[in-house]
């Protein structure tokens, strides 16, 4: 059941990557130019996100355990280190090159885009590297 | 600075399947999602693996059902060379695994979670990809 609730899910948020336009690039780009012609509007589904997430996850996490697995896994990690720091700086410069994240990104191969094909090779590179040095 | 191609409707409603996507998967599957965890683990990790290519599979499956119910293409734009998809696909990738998040794991599930750590890394990869669209419009 859980393999069908990750598939279901994959879809749900990749619908919601392309109604929310936050699989253009160009969107992207236009949300962090704030300084000259600025676009607000993926502000906004940070907070559609939120909330219907944040609520949930307060309700649900005391529970004895989710519905198709033997327990919740939430990050313990609460450190703020180097690496959180330094490992956000290039995800941010690179989000801000290219106006890609990670979920948009692997979403928009059902496009056949070259450019944005390019790019997730190269962001699976990073991630193995990543995870090397993590 | 000025306004332009404001979409606040179709971006609430996007930002809301994507809460939707999170709350299930964690009432469900019991897992918060985070896209650069789901796809390195993927890579990496014998862990989940059919679970995260599942939703993998799922994410490239969304525009491809979106087109098909609504009849509508999806047009991106994507106007940068090629050695700076390198630069920026290789910037993504390493960045995410080295602080453990991105805009869905730190923005979306760890911000929901009132996690300091998750709320510090998401300001931080926000004003630096402020700070680099300011400088590539320089240059």
């Amino acid at each position: 059941m859980n393999k069908i609730v990750a598939l279901l899910c994959g879809t749900i948020f990749g619908i919601g990557l392309v109604i929310s336009e936050m699989i253009n690039p160009l969107k992207v780009l236009g949300f962090l130019n704030i300084f000259r012609d600025w676009d607000p509007s993926l502000a906004f589904v940070m907070i559609g996100a939120l909330i219907v997430s944040t609520p949930i996850f307060h309700f649900f996490k005391n529970k004895n355990k989710p519905l198709f697995s033997s327990i919740f896994s939430i990050p313990i990690n609460k450190e703020i280190d180097k690496k959180l720091i330094i490992g956000a700086v290039f995800f941010g410069s690179g989000w801000g090159l290219i106006g890609l994240c990670p979920g948009p990104a692997i979403t928009s191969i059902a496009l056949l885009n070259t450019s944005s094909v390019i790019f997730v090779v190269f962001m699976f590179i990073g991630f193995y590297l990543g995870s090397k040095v993590n | 600075m000025n306004i332009v191609n404001f979409t606040p409707v179709s971006a609430l409603i996007g930002g809301l399947l994507i809460g939707l996507s999170v709350a299930l998967f964690f009432i469900l599957n019991g897992r918060m999602i985070g896209i650069s965890g789901i796809a390195s683990n993927f890579l990496v990790s014998k862990n989940n693996r059919v679970d995260n290519f599942l939703f993998l599979v799922g994410l490239i499956l969304g525009p491809l059902i979106y087109s098909y119910i609504t009849g509508k293409e999806i047009n991106i734009s994507i106007s940068s060379s090629l050695n700076l998809l390198i630069i920026g696909g290789a910037l993504v990738g390493f960045g995410t695994r080295l602080s453990s998040g991105c805009t869905s794991g730190h923005g979306i599930s760890g911000i929901s979670r009132f996690s300091l750590r998750s709320i510090i890394a998401t300001i931080t990869f926000m004003v630096v990809g402020i700070l680099t669209v300011l400088i590539t419009g320089i240059l």
